[in-house]
Order: C-alpha cells, then structure tokens, then sequence
C-alpha cells in the first residue's frame, strides 16, 4: 500500500514537472528580445561581477513588469565567464552568435572588455560596459557608461588640490593598465598645475597585496614634511581592505593624510570594520546615500529583488541602470532591435540617472554624469562631501597625454570614427 | 555620551577660559567678523561647509557651556536637528533606539527610526578645525593625557610668529606637572621661536628641537633661515642628529616588518611542513584550510557579537578543530587512495580546492566578510616618534613563534609525535612494530591541516575574509617549505623569517611587485645549488 502511495505520488510529481516545462517552452517559443548578462558568477572577479548580474536581473524583470519592449518580453541569457579573460571572448561569441542575444551588459576589468572587443566588432554587437575605466578607447559596438578618467580622477585631485589645500601627492596602484594609465593622466595634470615632481611619489603593488606595512610607513614619513599630503588611490579590489587596516593601525588619520579612492565603493566597505575610515574619501558618481526619490525607489526594488534588507547599492550599478535605460529608450526610438539603428538611435538619448539628473549618451559613446565626492562614515556608507555644478561629459580620449591629446571620437554619420586626429585630419586605422 | 563633560568641571575651568578665548584668536584662522552665538547655533544647521566653519569659530570664541559636548558630538557624527524647526539634539543609540536629546532643554525623544531628524554634516576640514579649537581649549584639561593631545595638535600647525602665543603656552608650560605634556610644550615653543625675531633665543632652541624626533622639530629646522653663519651651521648639525637617528629607527622598523611578514609566511606553511614536508603529500587545499580557518573566526564573532576581544581566542581552538576534521576527512575520503601517487594526488587536491571556494562562495556569498579586529590588537606601540610597532603585528610575531614551540613539542615529546615521525621515516618497520599507520596518517594530515587553521585565525585579522584567501598564501607556502628544507620544521621558521626580512629590505628600493620576483629568483637559484633547501634532512629517512 505504500509502496503504490508512493509511486502515485511520483508520477503526480513527474506529471505537474513535465505539464510545467511544456507551459515554459510555450511561453518560449513566443518571441522574445534576449538580453545578455556577460558577468564572473565564480574565480576572483565573483565577488564584484556577481552584483551586477543581479542588478540586471532585476532590471529586466521590471521591464517586463512594464510590458517587456516593443510588446515583446525580454529575456535574459546568463553566462559565467569565470574571471578568465579569455573565456569572456569565448563567452561573447557564444551569447552573439548562439544564443542570439541583441545587446550584451557586461565586463568589469579592461582586460575582459579588450578581450571582448574584437568579437563585438566583428559580429557587429552591443556591449554596454559598466564600470570606471582608463579611458583612451572608443569602439562602434561599445557604450561607456562607467566614468572616464575626466569624470572621476581628475575632478577628485581637484577637490584635494582647491578644497583640501593638497601639495604632495602619493598615487598608489594595483600593478595593471587602469591605474598605471590613470596615474599617468594624473601626474600630467599634477605637473601642468604646478606640483614639482619631488612632491610626486609613485607606488605600485601587486594584485591582491596583503603586507602593507613599508609602504604606508613609506606614506607617513613622505606627509611629515609639513605640507599637506593626499593619497591618490588606484588600488584594486581585494588589496583595499589590508591597505585600510594598516593605515588605521598605524595611526594615518584622513585629517592627516586624506586617501580618496576610485575603486572603493559601498560593496567593498561592506566587508570592512569602517570605524579607523572615517573621513577618508571616494570619487564616484553614484552614493548609495544620494538623497533622491528615484535612488529611493531603486534600493527598495533592490532589497525586494535580493530579498535582504541589508544589500548595498554601489555606482557601477547605476550605471547599469542608466545603460540599461538608455537600451530600452533607444530600442523604443528606432522600433527594432537591429545593432545598426539601435547605435544611431543611443547617440542623443537622455535618461533619468539615480542622483536626481538626468544623463546623456555622447556621440563618443560615453556618458554625462555627475560628479561625487564622499567622505567614508562609520556605518560603511558615503557622505557627499562635494559635487560638480553640473554634469560632466566622459572624455574618450584624454587631454593631458601627449599622445591623446588631439584625438576625438565621434560616431555620428559623416565623421563615424573613434580615433579621430584634430591635427593631421585622419581617422586612424584602427576599429576603435 | 563620550566626552562630554560635567558642567562642574567647566566652571572650575572659568579662570582659564579668558585665556583659551585668547588662544582661540590666535589658532583661528578666519578673521572674519565673528556670528552671535544664536546665528552660529542656527548656522550649523545649514548646508555650506564654510558657513558651518564660522559657525563652528564663533562657538569657539563666545565658549557657552555646551562647547565640548558640541564639539565631540560633531566629531562623532551624533549632532542632529529637527528637520520642522532646525533645533539641535544629541543622538545616541540606545538598545537599537535612535535618541534624540535637546540641546537647550530637557526634551528627549526616542524613536525606532531616524525620520524627521538630520545629521549636522561635517568633512574633514571641519573635522581639523574642530579639533584645533578642541586643543585650545583642553591645554587646561584634568587629563594629561588630553592635554598632550592637544599640544600635539598645536605642535602640527606650529611655525606661526605669534608672541602672544608663546607667552601663554610658556605660562602654561611652568604650571605644567606632566613631564611629557611639558616637554611637548616646550617643543612648540621652540619651533615657534625659530620662525620669530627673537635671535637671541635661537641657539637654545635649535638644541631643544636637535634633541626631538618629532616631525615638526625637523620641518622647523629645514624652514628656519638662519640670521648667521653660527646659527646656520648649527641647525644644520641638528638636522643630520636628526636624520642619522631617524635612519637608524627606520632600520629597526624594516627589520621589525620583515620579521612580520616572516611570520605570516611561517605561520601558512608550518601546517603544510607537516602535510608535505613529513607526509610527503602535494596538498594544493592547503590554502583552502586556512580560509576555512578563517571563515571559522568570522562565525565565532557573529555567535560572540559583544565580546570580540575574547572571540578570537575562542576562534582558535575551534579553527583547529573545523580545519583538522576537514583535513582528516580530505585525507580518509581522497588522498588515502592515493599515497605514492604524487600527481594524482596534486590533481585530486586542487579539485577539492576549487570545491571548497565555491561551497563558501555558496554559503557566506562571493562577498569579503568582515572579521573586527579586538581592541587589544589595534593601534601601535609609540616606542618614540619616528618608531611605531603595530600591535597585531606584533601578536603574530609571538603567536607564530608559539604555535611553533607546542608543534615542535607535539612532535618531538608525545606518543603520536614519535609514531609520526617512524611511520615517516620507514612505513613498514613502523607497521611491524604494531603502528597503525592508517590511523596515524589521519591524524598528521588533521594536524597539519588544523594548524593551517590557526594560521587562518591569524590571517582573518590581517588580510581579506574572502573566497580567493587561500589562494594567495599556497605559493608562498610552498616556497616557504622548499627553501627551509622539506621535512624540516625548524628550516621553515627559518625560511619564513629570512624570506620576510628579505622582501622587506628590498621592497623599499626595489618596490614590491620587484623585490618579490627577486626573491623568486633567488629561490630558484638557491634550489639549483642546494636542491634539499637550508637545512636537508639527514640520515637513511633522507634517502628515499
């Protein structure tokens, strides 16, 4: 008898699995717009990338809340590209040429956005890139919503050098060609302002460097001569947390010795005891804190969406909710979702961003945004501390290397160039 | 509320307010016409950070009974207005209830929420005039302490050719019993009198200041400009004490760091001496054991949230024992099957390398997890002003070196110690001897992962609580274990210690992305030369 319960119970179960699996093959066999997430989910980046993932998912069930896109649903295809630069490509193809998806929201490194380049270039996608970057690229198939090195770095040496009175400068880094870019921007700017290069002091470690003890020693004695110091800081995910311990051991307060970081965020605070931090100071063009009704209403769909009241928000988020916006917005425009019309159609568009503005796609394929500057509180949040007058439009190229300096992107009709030479008129031969 | 001081107290420093108020002139640096003090109470309220500052200077000169309790409180971040009428109140938590106390009256609000209440917002400029006008004020205070403090933050802004500022702080500094404070004034004192006119007080001071390590005794010696020859070679001979003291210092404190660094490096591969260099199994988990350790202490805290400073000696045992049982479980379930199998054996354990990474990424998210750190082990030891040893830093340095001596003495005094060491050196012999050699090769590989742990405990308080912690260590600890001699525990502190002292004397001219390719390659040529590492086994165990 029990033995017949049991079996009548099964094939129940395998009866209402399979009537289900058949109702969503249905609902997938109708047409859908397929959205690709290109996101680490395992290896070192997981602890970054998997966020965004998230924050898609929640963008896109919204969207379909709202009625998907052009009366269709949007469905999103999730890949693992396992913090492997080279699997990102592999990934990327995939997601173009099997699963069929019409644009891709993904990367978090440069190294796995110049990996997947090529592979938009060529199969003539859309990738919408994220996250801060080093700037000195523009592709057709690439949509910058992270911040330029002009909507991040620079403004924050300049906060230091006019609100906080900074004359020396430390601009320590993580060992790879974000920050070494970066620094290489900065200490030109430093330079054609005034600084001399004995107030520039220069370090790089490597990825994931846990003994920070010589070089902030190093730091306490180059801000003990009497001028004001300021760290600059590149240093790159996990080596952060170290680095912050050893500064509150050793006793650097940010009255003292003010760090302003570009790839600290309120995800990473999270992992941290933030008591010995604060004061010490973020460039970002998103906080969590931002007091607006539409942040408001985007961390309460955030808590709803991960189930857990104490998830943060961070900027590369933001960004994925501008680009994700501005997708849909131009989709919207150009009545199809073909590459070619949806590019044109981006160039222009306008969007609500999450600090209460609203941001703009250049014909550069970057973006216009705000920019923020926090001091670090007690309970791992920031607190604008300054922002910019008014928005600030992400150069592609940077006007403080000699080598980038008269170069412009534009991909608007007749010019359709990435790299663009002022001086000699030509477009270079490169794709981007 | 912390700092905030009794009313009686206040009054008993009446007298000496007049005199604060008249410093206050002095640090001051906006001359600006000062607010009443009600327009500097409403100011305070509003967004501008320069108005705030006058705010904050004005409250400063009138001195109303408030003053320090306000001042700490803004440098808390527990100074809060009503958002209806903009009057101020005290924030403090309160069995997880936010209260609002009035400043000006009795009333006391509490509520579950902060709604309806804004943070007075200060930023760090604000938060260094606060604490100028702080020191001002508590050059007078009870605490001797406080008073150093605050001398201490005249002495970073000192330089400035203020007669009537160094009247009072040579008033003060006879008044003073405390000899610290009083040599701290004295050195404000002579820094200020190097950038005066008074020349004749200048050789007496550029003694004073020879004599001091402190920072802002050497930035006044290289400001000054000497009137004479005589001063100015003087001076000059002040500044080369100075700095040939700060050179020897700055020797002890890379020493001190790389014996630190040692330790880490000894303390993540004394367990994998025991699995590797006695067992003879290639066990790539073994960083995984010590993130697991980790991961350990970051639960024990959250099941001991109001007593962290006991939570990590509690980690300790506990990260040995959850360590040690997964170790005995990797060694019954995979490695057993595999003894003499050396590749295999790699490959195997790598495998449940990247299972263990991704269980914790599935149980504790891809996120770093936070491990506090006890107040016994944070802030540094102030040997003197240019040499300053961090305190957990030097806890590991004792904790490596005792964890060292209970293993040696597992090793060399306990029955399992001396079946250890005969299984390793002739299986078979052992065996026949009535050994049970199964059963000893569990409990090796336990303790050799249980000690990986321990290292975890100490690890969490340094580095990242994360998935990828393992990772970073594996390699080191190899390293570590290859270049002291496999199967040589002694060679592993040794090794580890040298390793770090090495790093750190290069790091400095080398910078660290070099100097740890240059011990990398020393390694390799070390290995060439002498393959068994600094201190080979001897005997018939080394021929196999």
């Amino acid at each position: 008898m029990m033995k017949h319960d049991k079996l009548k119970k099964l094939t129940i179960a395998v009866t209402l699995a399979a009537s289900s699996l058949a109702v969503s093959t249905v609902s997938w066999a109708e047409e859908t717009i397929k959205v690709g997430v290109l996101h680490s989910l395992s290896g070192t980046m997981a602890i970054s990338e998997t966020t965004l993932k998230d924050t898609m998912l929640m963008l896109i069930d919204e969207q379909n809340k709202k009625g998907g896109v052009l009366g269709k649903k949007l469905e999103p295809v999730v890949v693992d590209p396992a913090s492997n630069w080279p699997l990102f490509a592999e990934k990327a193809r995939e997601l173009v040429s099997k699963n069929k998806t019409d644009v891709v929201f993904g990367c978090w490194t440069s190294v796995s956005r110049k990996s997947v380049l090529p592979v938009f270039e060529e199969l003539n996608s859309i990738l919408f890139y994220p996250v801060q970057y080093e700037g000195e690229e523009s592709s057709e198939n690439i949509f910058y919503t992270g911040a330029a090195p002009n909507q991040q770095a620079v403004p924050a040496v300049d906060y230091l050098m006019n609100e906080i009175e900074v004359e020396r400068w430390v601009l320590a880094g993580t060992d790879y060609v974000y920050p070494r870019t970066t620094n290489k921007i900065l200490k030109a700017y430093l330079i054609s302002k005034g600084v001399g290069e004995k107030d520039i002091m220069i370090n790089y470690t490597p990825f994931g460097h846990s003994d920070w003890q010589s070089i902030v020693s190093d730091i306490k004695k180059f801000g003990n001569s009497g001028k004001k110091t300021a760290v600059v800081s590149t240093i790159n995910g996990d080596a952060n947390i170290p680095f912050y311990k050893e500064l509150g051991n050793q006793g650097v307060s940010a009255e003292d010795i003010p760090v302003v970081a570009f790839s600290v965020g309120e995800e990473e605070l999270s992992g941290l005891d933030t008591k010995p931090l604060v004061g010490h100071l973020a460039a970002w063009n998103y906080f969590m804190s931002v007091e607006s009704d539409i942040n408001e209403a985007f961390i309460d769909n955030w808590h709803a969406h991960t189930k857990d009241n104490k998830r943060v928000t961070n900027d590369p988020m933001e960004a994925h909710y501008i680009g994700f916006n501005m997708w849909v917005k131009a989709v919207e425009k150009a009545g199809t979702t073909d590459p070619d019309a949806v590019k044109d159609a981006l160039i222009g568009v306008t969007v609500p961003n999450l600090s209460g503005g609203y941001s703009a796609m250049m014909p550069n394929h970057h973006i216009t945004k705000p920019v923020l500057i926090g001091e670090i509180q007690k309970n791992g949040q920031f607190e604008t501390v300054w922002e910019t007058s008014g928005l600030v439009a992400g150069d592609a190229w940077s006007d403080f290397l000699s080598g980038s300096k008269d170069i412009i992107a534009d991909w608007r009709a007749p010019l359709s160039c990435g790299n663009y030479n002022v001086k000699s008129g030509k477009c270079s031969g490169q794709d981007f | 509320m912390s700092g905030l001081v009794s009313r009686q107290q206040l009054v008993l420093q009446a007298s000496l307010l007049i005199l604060s108020s008249l410093l206050f002139f002095l640090v001051s640096p906006a001359y600006g016409e000062t607010l009443s003090l009600d327009d500097a109470w409403k100011t305070l309220t509003v967004k501008s950070y320069s108005k705030k500052a006058n705010a904050i200077n004005a409250i400063a000169e009138h001195q109303p009974p408030e003053t320090l309790a306000v001042f700490n409180a803004l440098l808390q971040g527990e100074l809060f207005y009503s958002k209806r009428d903009k009057k101020l109140y005290y924030m403090s938590e309160v069995k997880e209830q936010y209260q609002f106390k009035a400043l000006f009256n009795e009333e006391v609000i509490t509520q579950a929420r902060k709604r309806g209440f804004k943070k007075v917002k200060v930023n760090n400029k604000l938060r260094s005039l606060i604490r100028q006008n702080l020191a001002a004020i508590q050059l007078t205070d009870s605490d001797g302490k406080i008073r150093l403090n605050a001398v201490n933050e005249l002495l970073k802004r000192s330089g400035g050719d203020d007669g009537d500022l160094n009247e009072l702080i040579s008033g003060l500094a006879i008044q003073e019993g405390d000899s610290n404070v009083k040599m701290a004034m004295q050195l404000l004192l002579a820094a200020n009198v190097l950038s005066s006119e008074a020349h004749a007080q200048h050789h007496a001071a550029i003694a004073t200041l020879g004599a001091s390590l402190n920072p802002a005794a050497l930035n006044a010696l290289n400001r000054y400009s000497a009137p004479s020859e005589e001063l100015k070679t003087e001076a000059l001979k002040a500044v080369k004490s100075i700095e040939s003291q700060k050179e020897f210092y700055s020797i002890l404190e890379t020493i001190f760091f790389g014996l630190s660094l040692g330790s880490v490096l000894a303390l993540a591969a004394i367990g994998l001496a025991i699995t590797f260099g006695v067992m003879g199994v290639i066990n790539m988990a073994h960083g995984e054991l010590i993130m697991i350790g980790a991961y350990t202490t970051f639960v024990v805290q959250i099941l001991m949230p109001n007593n962290i400073g006991a939570s990590i000696i509690v980690a300790i045992p506990a990260a040995f024992i959850v360590a040690g049982l997964v170790g005995v479980a990797i060694e019954r379930g995979v490695i057993r099957h595999l003894y003499g199998r050396p590749l295999e054996t790699l490959l195997a354990t790598f495998g449940i390398s990247l299972i263990l990474q991704q269980a914790v990424r599935s149980i504790f998210s891809p996120l770093n997890r936070t491990v506090e750190t006890p107040e016994w082990m944070s802030g540094a030891w102030q040997f003197n002003e240019v040499l300053a040893l961090t305190w957990n830093r030097m806890y590991l340095i004792f904790f490596c070196i005792a964890v060292f001596m209970v293993l040696i003495a597992i090793m060399k005094k306990t029955p399992l110690g001396l079946q250890v060491r005969a299984v390793s050196q002739n299986r078979t012999m052992a065996r026949a001897m009535g050994v049970r050699s199964d059963w000893v090769d569990a409990l090796t590989f336990g303790l050799g992962a249980g000690i990986a742990g321990i290292a975890g405990v100490a690890l969490s308080l340094l580095t990242n609580v994360g998935p990828n912690l393992g990772q970073a260590y594996i390699i080191d600890s190899f390293m570590v274990v290859v270049f002291g001699g496999v199967g040589n525990l002694w060679g592993t502190l040794v090794a580890g210690m040298s390793l770090g002292v090495a790093n750190k004397i290069m790091e400095p001219w080398a910078g660290a992305v070099l100097a740890k390719i240059l011990v990398l390659i020393f390694i390799i040529l070390f290995i060439q030369k002498r393959p068994k590492g600094l201190f080979p086994q001897r005997g018939r165990a080394a021929e196999e």
